[in-house]
């Protein structure tokens, strides 16, 4: 079984600092360290269980972003997965979720795998868009929510999906899109002979950057750890549908919103606030 | 998202000491296993770079999973179903997180499905694993007897059990017995030969063996009718799907609660001999508890680095008379010498797993083509300093873990004493360290020939001759007058011993604490020039120290040789 799980590096918004935004308004990606969008752990672990049950399977990431994003695919690699694809280029620049799920089914098409999943959404956007859109472009059916794959029949999966107010087992054919919740199993941590064989794993560009040192001619001469990157070319898209040009949605106005209320405190996320507050709380009898 | 790597900047710097670079070239032997392993190193640099990145990993499992089981391991603990151990459930998630992490069969050669790390990263990961639970790091821990098995077993019998340890299998040494504890020339578990079944089948009972019902386990046992005393006792190997062992009882513990300590009854178990018949005690499980010992040096060293950790952050937090109670000077003097004890404590375990690698690596490579005869002499040198300072390691660590836990919780007050805080269940696991694998006057007995022999001395003269930054000029001359007492201390016990048998155990424990006192504070010294981070322990050891000699100097040079006698009269009162 061919399975593809869609991941996204993200800034890493749980942990906000007071310098988490640009005084434009915007995200400082700068401050904020890059990580693997958390539900995408959750999708990852759900492709790497249906792998462990169905002998023969590959399980390969495929991410949109700049060159640095391959180190999803390293972190995905040590976990489990077998490689992965990486779509990178300036044509892909200010996606919106419409632009990015048609870059992706494009890619996708070329791959052609059996299951895609992906996680529900990322921390960065929350939309929970990408998903069901990519499933859209490429007529597939889809399974959101998912909590657990319960069944591997022949041709179909049996998917236990997490709802609002209970639970739903449904039974999709396949090839499927199923998209992941933060409910389901947590991905399993990276594993020591893993990380050994890949870290030297290198995408294209990374090798051109690094070119001459030992790491890169290691990768170039060793196709395990080759990742596979492509540009806009490389999967045959309608430029016009790609990036900023491709991307309908536009940001109208940005608010930086302060807190206007008498008596706030204001806290940082940094764990000694987090304990005077605490401390507070106990003091004051609130809490415990 | 803790991880117990990261946030050590202690274990950092041991891995990089400048000894790394022989102990690697020796473990990788020229780092041949790159043609051979995908995952082998290709050179010193990048061996490095996956320790670093492996033990990143260790620290995060810790962090993320063991740590925050601990509290319910403790209170769930093990069971006994159908006659076999059923561990907590937090317990199996621990080992579910660390199999899949790969960090088993750690330091075994990769072709036996290992990772061929030295003896410092396995150390080390024990460390943090006893940090985030004590009684995991008993379970986890028990890997090292791979190690046994790999210096002493057939080639058949190591292709079948070290790759099933790498695989993830637990470990357990079965060496107590009812009647035979500290004294284990006296076990009476029975192997016979049968013809019929071409086995050495096992018959009796092993108590206080911890994780007993772990799937590969080394047993000592009285292979020679007749004998009753070491003599006639070799190791054996039972695999756990041979069946014939039971579990009767695991015992109710004062601590490490999630670690099943079992009373075993063998009927008919099939094993398999390791090595020599009549070998058992005399060389297998001496390398056995020496591993064994290196590995609670690890755990209290882990145990040490909890404790300071919820005293620190509840100084920090507790406010009374309107500031944080870390700012009094009772409390903060507290902290200083928890830190300092605990950076001691760490110095010394490094020192040690450094010189047990080097000799042990040494011995394998003998194992494969004869020393030269400089090499020959370097082993031998390694040899003897690693004899002398496991013991050292293991009593100082061990009970530095009690002094910590018991400051732990008077830092906490009233709240201490509560089951609220994780400084109670630090109080009960570190309880143990220093009775089992040889209780801390047992260490006494295995160093003091170090101390007798010139050892500890020699060492000494040889950290001394090193070359120390401007601010420790002070301390390192203080550590030379100390050197003079100990030896005048020495020279008045042998003395002492030759006119009344029995001054120099009367005494033993004052000298072995002295040399482990001023090694230790050589040693935070030598780091002190290296990072400022060590300068403040540095200090406040040597002071430490330096009461403890001048106490044991006092007690000893005005102690006559009476008092062997004084001492041993309450053995016949009625």
């Amino acid at each position: 079984m061919k399975i593809v799980v869609l991941a996204k590096q993200v800034p890493d918004t749980r942990n906000v600092g007071k310098d988490a935004m640009t005084p434009e308004g915007t995200v400082n990606r700068a401050a904020l360290p890059a990580i693997f969008n958390p539900e995408d752990l959750n999708a990852l672990e759900a492709a790497l269980r249906l792998k462990d049950a169905v002998e023969g399977s590959t399980v390969h990431i495929l991410t949109m972003g700049p060159q640095r994003a391959a180190d999803i695919i390293r972190d995905a690699m040590f976990r489990g997965a077998d490689g992965g694809y990486l779509l990178s280029g300036r044509e892909f620049a200010g996606s919106d979720t419409l632009a990015t799920s048609y870059a992706l089914s494009c890619a996708l098409r070329k791959i052609a795998p059996d299951v895609i999943f992906a996680g529900r959404q990322a921390i960065d956007g929350d939309t929970a868009q990408v998903g069901p859109q990519v499933a859209e472009k490429l007529g597939l059916p889809q399974v959101t929510y998912a909590e657990e794959v319960v069944e591997v029949k022949e041709s179909s999966l049996v998917v236990k999906r997490r709802l609002e107010h209970g639970v739903e087992t449904v039974e999709c054919p396949l090839p499927a899109v199923i998209t992941v919740n933060a409910s389901a199993a947590e991905c399993r941590p990276r594993n020591a002979k893993r990380v050994m064989k890949y870290k030297y794993a290198l995408a294209k560009s990374e090798i051109a950057a690094a070119a001459g040192t030992p790491a890169a001619e290691r990768a170039a001469s060793t196709p395990y750890l080759q990742i596979v990157e492509w540009a806009a070319a490389d999967v045959d898209p309608d430029p016009a549908q790609l990036g900023l040009q491709g991307s309908p949605t536009k940001v109208k106005k940005i608010e930086n919103v302060v807190f206007a209320a008498k008596e706030a405190k204001r806290l940082t996320a940094s764990d000694e606030d987090i304990n005077s507050l605490m401390v507070e709380l106990i003091a004051s009898h609130t809490l415990g | 998202m803790a991880n117990f790597f990261s946030d050590n900047k202690d274990l950092q710097f041991h891995l990089n000491h400048p000894l790394m670079r022989k102990i690697v070239e020796l473990k990788e032997r020229g780092f041949a296993d790159k043609e051979l392993y995908d995952y082998a190193p290709q050179d010193f640099d990048d061996a490095m770079d996956s320790y670093r990145r492996v033990l990143e990993i260790a620290g995060e499992v810790c962090g993320d999973v063991i740590a925050p089981n601990a509290e319910g391991v403790d209170h769930e603990g093990p069971r006994v179903v159908n006659d076999h151990v059923e561990y907590a459930s937090g317990t199996v998630r621990n080992m579910k997180a660390v199999v899949d992490a790969g960090l088993s069969g750690m330091t075994l050669p990769r072709k036996y499905d290992g990772l061929n790390f030295p003896l410092i990263c396995f150390v080390m990961a024990n460390e943090m694993v006893a940090r985030a639970d004590a009684s995991f790091e008993n379970i986890w821990g028990l890997q090292d007897c791979a190690e046994t098995l790999n210096e002493f077993a057939s080639e058949e019998q190591k292709e079948k059990f070290l790759k099933w340890v790498s695989a993830g299998a637990t470990c357990a040494m079965d060496l107590t017995e009812p009647d035979a504890g500290s004294d284990l020339g006296a076990v009476m578990l029975k192997a016979t030969w049968s013809e019929e079944r071409q086995t050495w089948l096992l018959n009796g009972v092993k108590r206080f063996i911890t994780n007993g019902d772990g799937e590969v386990s080394l047993v000592l046992a009285r292979t020679e009718e007749g004998t009753t005393d070491a003599r006639g006792l070799s190791m054996l190997v039972y695999d756990k799907r041979d069946g014939g062992v039971k579990v009767r009882r695991i015992e109710n513990k004062l601590g490490i609660k999630g670690s099943p300590t079992c009373e075993l009854v063998f009927t008919n178990a099939p094993a398999q001999l390791v090595g020599d018949r009549k070998m058992g005690l005399i060389k297998y499980v001496m390398s056995l508890m020496n591993a064994a010992r290196l590995g609670i040096g690890a755990q209290s060293v882990g145990l040490c680095e909890a404790a300071f950790r919820e005293a620190l952050k509840y100084a920090r937090e507790r406010e009374q008379f309107g500031k944080p109670i870390i700012r009094f000077a009772a409390v903060s003097e507290m902290l200083s010498n928890m830190k300092a004890k605990l950076q001691g404590a760490r110095a010394l375990l490094y020192e040690t797993a450094r010189f047990v690698e080097v000799y042990k690596q040494y011995m394998h490579i003998s194992h494969e083509r004869s020393l030269e005869a400089e090499e020959r002499q370097e082993m031998k040198f390694y040899n003897r300093l690693a004899d002398g300072f496991t013991p050292l390691v293991k009593l100082f660590s061990s009970e530095y873990a009690n002094q910590l836990a018991y400051d732990a919780i008077q830092i906490h007050g009233g709240s201490g004493f509560m089951k609220d805080y994780p400084c109670e269940r630090l109080y009960r696991d570190a309880r143990i360290m220093n009775i089992y694998e040889g209780t801390s006057q047992l260490q006494v007995v295995a160093a003091i020939n170090a101390v007798t022999k010139g050892t500890f001395m020699e060492q000494i003269g040889r950290y001394a001759a090193e070359e120390y930054s401007e601010a420790m000029q002070p301390i390192v001359e203080k550590l030379k007058a100390l050197t003079v007492k100990f030896s005048e201390m020495v020279a008045r016990v042998e003395a002492g011993d030759k006119e009344c048998a029995g001054f120099k155990d009367f005494h033993a424990r004052r000298l072995v604490e002295t040399a482990g006192h001023i090694i230790i504070s050589y040693l935070l010294a030598r780091q002190a020039g290296e990072s400022e981070e060590y300068v403040a322990s540095a200090r406040i050891f040597s002071k430490l120290a330096e009461g403890r000699v001048t106490e044991a100097y006092t007690y000893v040079m005005s102690s006559s040789t009476e008092d062997v006698e004084l001492f041993h009269a309450v053995g016949s009162e009625e």
